[in-house]
């Protein structure tokens, strides 16, 4: 516990990764027929029942197991996506969410910048792990927007919500290089990036989880 | 086949999207290997028998097959390309040893089982698959 009123204001606990990683079920709950829809139109039609299965998993996992730190929280979340999800986004968010709870530690409690940071280090191992850069058409088109925006308060969590939708918006008109999408080649473009769209949720959902 | 010394072998995972060609890719494997002694698994599909990649089949087969000697991990497309190296990355969920191989799935497991069966070490079987790359067809 911190004895400074702003830092215990700002401090994220245990129960605010809860919270966001519950808010991004219902969100991918709720928007999983347009995800599938989106990928439909480039991918294999699967992406919204995919992160469905992956995020109830998690939910189910976080109350069967309660985390006893934030990094064991995203940590748990990760695992359970790469393994229940069955595609791609499996270990791609997987590997997002483990590897910034990796860099959580076991703090009791983090600032909304070590968040950052953690999630920083979680989308660089992203790119690393598929090769992809931004203007790619992948979700890295809002994941990179997004952990730009997040800074040293929660208010950022908004400014990082907004910046990861206009990323994934921005992901339209771009050609697909990586995953399924990119043996369409031309046909990739004008349609939006099913993995964008789903990042932008899960980091919308960030905001609500502060209370 | 009587080779029996209590020697380790290099373990080989064949991974694909579909359960039937992940088998069937490491039976032919086998049985094109002489019936090599290598141990070979499949982890084909998720586990409810659809199309994807699962993670715990992937692991269940690497320890199946782990002797000591590492795990050759050959995979076929997408998912199963980021699932081996996600796996890979955090270090503590493959046996040791274990290595993505980068070569065809059906020439390079082929390659792996044959070699492995000699009793080669992981890193001369990953380059023995690896090479069927170099294998022009035309």
């Amino acid at each position: 516990m911190s004895s400074s009123e702003s830092a215990v204001e700002h401090a994220l606990d245990t129960s605010f990764f809860q919270r966001w990683l519950t808010a991004a079920a219902e969100s991918v709950q709720r928007e999983a027929a347009r995800l599938t829809e989106l990928d439909s139109a480039i991918g294999d039609a699967d992406h919204g029942t995919n992160m469905q299965r992956g995020f109830a998993a998690v939910t189910e996992a976080l109350e069967k197991e309660p985390p006893g730190s934030p990094g064991a929280a995203l940590i748990l979340a990760g695992r359970q996506l790469i393994s229940k999800v069955g595609g791609a986004s499996g270990p791609l968010y997987g590997t997002l969410l483990r590897r910034a709870g990796k860099a959580l530690g076991d703090a009791a409690e983090v600032t909304p910048q070590q968040l950052a940071d953690a999630l920083r280090a979680g989308v660089d191992a992203v790119a690393q792990l598929g090769g992809a850069a931004p203007g790619d058409k992948t979700m890295l088109d809002a994941l990179f927007p997004a952990v730009e925006a997040l800074g040293g308060d929660t208010a950022s969590f908004t400014a990082a919500g907004e910046a990861a939708d206009k990323g994934a918006l921005a992901t339209v008109p771009m050609l697909a290089r990586k995953g399924r999408a990119s043996y369409l080649g031309e046909r990739s473009v004008g349609h939006q990036d099913p993995g964008a769209t789903s990042s932008a949720l899960i980091v919308a959902a960030l905001a609500e989880a502060v209370r | 086949m009587t080779q029996d010394s209590g020697e380790k072998l290099v373990g080989v995972v064949v991974v694909s999207h579909s359960g039937e060609v992940a088998e069937s890719v490491a039976r032919m494997a086998t049985a094109l290997a002489g019936g090599g002694t290598a141990p070979v698994r499949a982890a084909g599909g998720t586990p409810d028998g659809g199309f994807g990649t699962s993670e715990e089949l992937i692991r269940e087969a690497a320890y199946a097959v782990d002797q000591g000697a590492g795990v050759a991990i050959l995979v076929d497309l997408g998912s199963a390309v980021l699932t081996v190296k996600a796996l890979l990355a955090e270090e503590d969920e493959l046996p040791e040893g274990s290595r993505l191989v980068d070569a065809p799935l059906v020439e390079g497991a082929v390659a792996a089982v044959v070699t492995a069966s000699t009793g080669a070490d992981v890193d001369t079987v990953a380059g023995a698959a690896a090479e069927a790359y170099d294998y022009r067809k035309v």
